[in-house]
């Protein structure tokens, strides 16, 4: 059936003339050099022809027939500008459905475009007002405790921050800082809490922070000299100059040397005053031990600023040597390591930070979720421009026998999807706005990281976005119309394939339908766990328990207190809050002296045990005892009493037995059920309670009564006589579980909210895809209606293959997302709730409860019409 | 200086497009010239010539109808001007004049 085809001039050498040649002299060129391939073509064969062509194409590259490449070209050739523009809004008035779906589709996921462009722009902005910012580096250590796993720390140790600038060349200047600096400074009847750091007399010279009054080369050299930021300055002495003023801090005094202008929001450190570093004597030893041991690598920062010619890398070399060095005599080692600034705010958090940072993997994440959802907008647009081929191929057909050129038709198209996402672009604003003040609330420390400040530069991004998305949904329907041949697409254009590309259109809702059940499921499956977190049976009873933060006072005080109020029904007291993810530990030992457990700890009175009903399996709870009682008994958990397999494993015979805490000989009174202790990520660990009449940390208090609000305020009285400087901090044992999981609660608000946007942008799409489906359908339907088709055989026969398409969808999200869940997220958590079968299904059953809506509704439009009248007109 | 002076070259395919009436179009100006000059005429220098020609308002083009031929490409036909035939009758004029002036026996020599 096929004739062979004959031979055609080679495309690219067409192309190429096409390219250069004056639009004027092209169409006489082109048919000569036709001319001259048919006659070669005879004469010889097709490969001479065709070189012979190339040639010529290239020897009529000459300066007579090359358009002049300038400005005025452009211009004259998109003439057409206007009249694009006028096109668009006529084609956008018309298809008012059509206009309307993906507007609403682009302006909600162009919003979060922004949204994204505004976050990575912030995380690029971080420490941009810091100069030689290329050549700061913090020194970072891995501190590797003997036998255990090697832990990232921003911090290092003291001694390695002198040993580095008494040892290592190449260094323009250094400085130590230490945290812990803050505390409540009197002004009159008020105390004013102020943080920050201590640091040393280089810190200006490294960390460029503009100082406004004060020297920078001596501000921070004498003890006890004081740095403010201005703010803090105003917040403390008014509209004083503070300079040279004495300020008590808790109970030392500090002499103001020095005003800061404000820290920027976008800073990776962020203080509201500096100490002098030598206000500390460095031979001392702090909480976290001896300053100047080696490994005490937990509370300094050093940063240098490399000289202009040393090298990184080097540098590093040498910081290995001093850490072999130094390391020799200690079991737990430390590695010293160079971090560049700029990976500080963003790129892999460590332990101790020293403020705000962010995982580099959260970037390609949000920046992923607004791709696709962008992407799923432009798929719209795309298959809805496809499916209105019917229509347009004629007006297509008869632009081109008019006389559009193909570089013409493209132009049209691309206009009209301009047009559209730049309209989009305004709405999409307005919703950003709104976003972005939702997303800052979201979590206190997403609004401690963003700023989410607008720009002008950040505003022509948005437009280029913009523009991008126009032509990418625009593309690929402008080079399908401008491909239309005109005589085809005007003789017969039914027969005409306008569904060519049917199964393009087919992927592309399988796709935006696949992360649609992605999104849903994942919000679905995340805010289950989370309210399984929450419910989580941890062993024992958090009900109506308020936790309150003794912060250094003596807590039989305030239980005497606390008991005159009618509604605490019962108090205990504890070192700790256990379950919430803080702990403490010691090791234990049983009969074997060498055979040695870690165990998590926690002092409590005798009230405790009681008070959040910790089931025991053998033995009794603690006596009261005076505060001057030697220790002796402590009660612990199954997994401790198997760990060592004491009574052989048997709760009853483990009573009586001893076991030594950190050279503390104690008997196990009581053996509990085991119980939740750390958060659920950790499994559960031998465990013990240890007797202390006063812990000293929490006090608990059993709380009842309808008026929790009421037994709150008589909670605050009572600290208030007892503490006058630090506010209460009491806080429900219920809230604070949530709190501790609200990185869930934050995953499925985000993930939720994508869900949202992809089902509503891909139902929109299929709405539309039904649409224009039924408008081309409508006389096969009536047909079929005239023949006694029921309304269900309808119905079947127009949904089934969008039906199998979100079947399809759904077969490829669904054991992905369950995949993703089971294997990564919470494969790091030893404990949590099963992930359900409904989880999995919900989301399925919803998408396609609206996919059936729409085709039902539309069903019913067409049912309501009566056959004849549709078949009557032709 | 452009002007009407005419080069020997474009003097040729004026000539030609005179000749050659209502079918004076680049392929076969070149075909007739490689005929008739009896050498290797390209396509290329036709063109540019036509196009200086226009240039100087010698000749006149149009595009014609379109065929089944040269890809469904127009051609441009080619027609002489008033001052393209000016220009031709000047230069054979000056020939003329010259040739005239040579006597027959010289002539017969070369």
């Amino acid at each position: 059936m096929k004739k062979k085809r004959t031979p055609r001039p080679p495309g690219w050498a067409t192309w190429f003339l096409v390219a250069y040649c004056r639009p004027e002299l092209l169409e006489d060129l082109q048919g000569d050099l036709n001319e001259f391939f048919e006659r070669n073509l005879r004469k010889h064969n097709a490969i001479f022809a065709k070189a012979i062509y190339i040639i010529d194409v290239l020897k009529f590259f000459r300066p007579y027939t090359v358009r002049k490449p300038s400005f005025i070209t452009a211009v004259k050739r998109n003439h057409m500008f206007g009249n694009y523009l006028k096109m668009s809004w006529r084609v956008m008035m018309r298809n008012k459905l059509f206009s309307g779906i993906n507007i609403i589709g682009m302006a909600f996921s162009l919003s979060v475009g922004l949204l994204a462009i505004v976050f990575v722009s912030d995380l690029f902005s971080y420490d941009n007002d810091l100069q030689n910012k290329d050549r700061i580096f913090r020194v970072v250590s891995t501190f590797e405790p003997a036998g255990q796993p090697p832990v990232q720390l921003a911090s290092t140790s003291w001694k390695s921050g002198i040993l580095i600038r008494q040892n290592i060349p190449g260094i323009e200047s250094i400085t130590l800082l230490r945290n812990g600096f803050g505390g409540n400074v009197r002004i009159g009847e008020n105390s004013i809490p102020v943080t920050g750091f201590y640091a040393d007399q280089g810190f200006f010279d490294v960390l460029s922070f503009p100082l406004i009054e004060g020297a920078a080369t001596t501000a921070l050299k004498d003890p006890h000299s004081l740095v403010l930021t201005q703010s803090t300055g105003v917040r403390l002495f008014g509209n004083a100059d503070p300079l040279g003023k004495v300020v008590k801090v808790d109970t030392v005094n500090y002499t103001v040397t020095g005003v800061l202008k404000d820290i920027p929001k976008l800073s990776h450190m962020r203080f509201e005053a500096l100490a002098s570093l030598s206000s500390i004597d460095p031979t001392g030893s702090g909480s976290d031990g001896a300053y100047m041991d080696w490994t005490n690598a937990f509370s300094n920062y050093v940063y240098v600023l490399l000289s202009k010619n040393s090298n990184p890398a080097s540098f590093s070399a040498s910081l290995d040597t001093l850490c072999r060095r130094q390391n020799a005599p200690y079991r737990n080692k430390i590695a010293l390591s160079l971090q560049p600034l700029k990976n500080i705010a963003v790129g892999m958090p460590k332990g101790n930070e020293i403020g705000p940072a962010m995982p580099i993997a959260g970037v390609f994440i949000i920046c992923g979720l607004a791709l696709i959802i962008i992407l799923s907008a432009c798929f719209n647009y795309t298959n809805l421009s496809l499916a209105r081929s019917l229509r347009r191929s004629r007006e297509v057909g008869i632009r081109k026998v008019i006389g559009a050129q193909r570089i013409q038709v493209i132009g049209q198209f691309i206009a009209e999807s301009l047009a559209i996402s730049l309209l989009s672009l305004c709405f999409a604003f307005c919703i950003f706005l709104l976003l972005r003040m939702q997303f800052l609330s979201l979590h206190p420390y997403l609004n401690s990281m963003f700023s989410m400040e607008l720009s002008p530069q950040l505003v022509v991004y948005f437009i280029l976005l913009a523009i991008l998305v126009g032509v990418v949904a625009g593309l690929l329907p402008a080079l399908f119309y401008s491909k239309i041949n005109a005589v085809q697409a005007l003789k017969n254009a039914s027969y005409f394939k306008v569904f060519r590309h049917i199964s393009l259109r087919k992927a592309l809702v399988v796709i935006q339908y696949t992360f649609s059940f992605i999104f849903i499921t994942a919000t679905i499956i995340s805010y289950d766990q989370y309210k399984g977190f929450l419910h989580f049976d941890l062993g024992f009873s958090t009900d109506h328990i308020v936790n309150i933060a003794m912060q250094g006072n003596k807590d039989d005080v305030f239980t005497k207190e606390l008991s005159a109020i009618p509604a605490v029904t019962g108090f205990s007291r504890s070192l700790i809050v256990s379950s919430l993810g803080s702990m403490t530990g010691s090791s234990v030992k049983y009969k074997d002296p060498t055979d040695s457990a870690g165990v998590d700890l926690n002092y409590i009175d005798e009230n405790y045990l009681p008070l959040h009903k910790y089931t025991f399996l053998a033995g009794r709870n603690f006596a009261a005892k005076p505060k001057a009682a030697p220790e002796s008994e402590t009660i612990v958990n199954e997994k401790l009493v198997r760990r060592f397999n004491i009574g052989h494993n048997d709760p009853e015979k483990a009573i009586g037995e001893t076991v030594t805490f950190a050279g503390k000989r104690l008997t196990i009174i009581g053996v509990l059920k085991d119980f939740h202790y750390g958060s659920l990520e950790n499994g559960i660990n031998p465990t013990a309670f240890r007797y202390l009449p006063q812990p000293g940390g929490y006090v608990n208090a059993k709380v009842s009564g309808p008026d929790l609000a009421a037994t709150m305020a008589g909670i605050a009285t009572a600290w208030k006589k007892l503490d006058k400087v630090h506010p209460l901090d009491a806080k429900l044992y219920d809230d604070q579980i949530e709190a501790a999981y609200s990185q869930f609660s934050v995953l499925s608000k985000v993930i939720g909210f994508f869900a949202l946007l992809a089902i509503m942008i891909s139902s929109l799409g299929l709405l539309g895809m039904v649409v224009y489906t039924m408008e081309r359908r409508m006389k096969e339907i009536s047909i079929r209606r005239v023949l006694g088709a029921g309304n269900a055989a309808l119905m079947y026969l127009l949904s089934k293959s969008f039906l199998f398409l979100l079947c399809i969808s759904a077969l490829i999200a669904l054991p992905l997302t369950w995949l993703f869940f089971e294997k990564v997220i919470l494969s790091n958590f030893a404990y949590h709730p099963p992930i359900g079968f409904s989880d999995v299904f919900t989301g399925l059953i919803v998408v396609v409860g609206i996919a059936c809506a729409m085709i039902g509704a539309q069903m019913l439009k067409i049912v309501r019409t009566n056959p004849a009248t549709v078949l009557k007109n032709e | 200086m452009k002007g009407t002076h005419l080069g020997e070259f474009e003097e040729l395919v004026l000539l030609t497009i005179a000749s050659l009436a209502n079918n004076a179009y680049s392929v076969a100006i070149c075909d007739d010239l490689s005929k008739y000059a009896q050498r290797k005429v390209k396509l290329g220098m036709v063109h540019a010539v036509l196009n200086r020609l226009e240039e100087k308002g010698l000749v006149r083009s149009e595009l014609g109808e379109s065929t089944a031929t040269r890809g469904g490409k127009r051609k441009r036909f080619y027609t002489v001007t008033g001052a393209g035939a000016a220009s031709l009758v000047r230069s054979k004029d000056i020939r003329d004049r010259l040739w005239q002036k040579i006597p027959s026996l010289t002539l017969k020599r070369i």
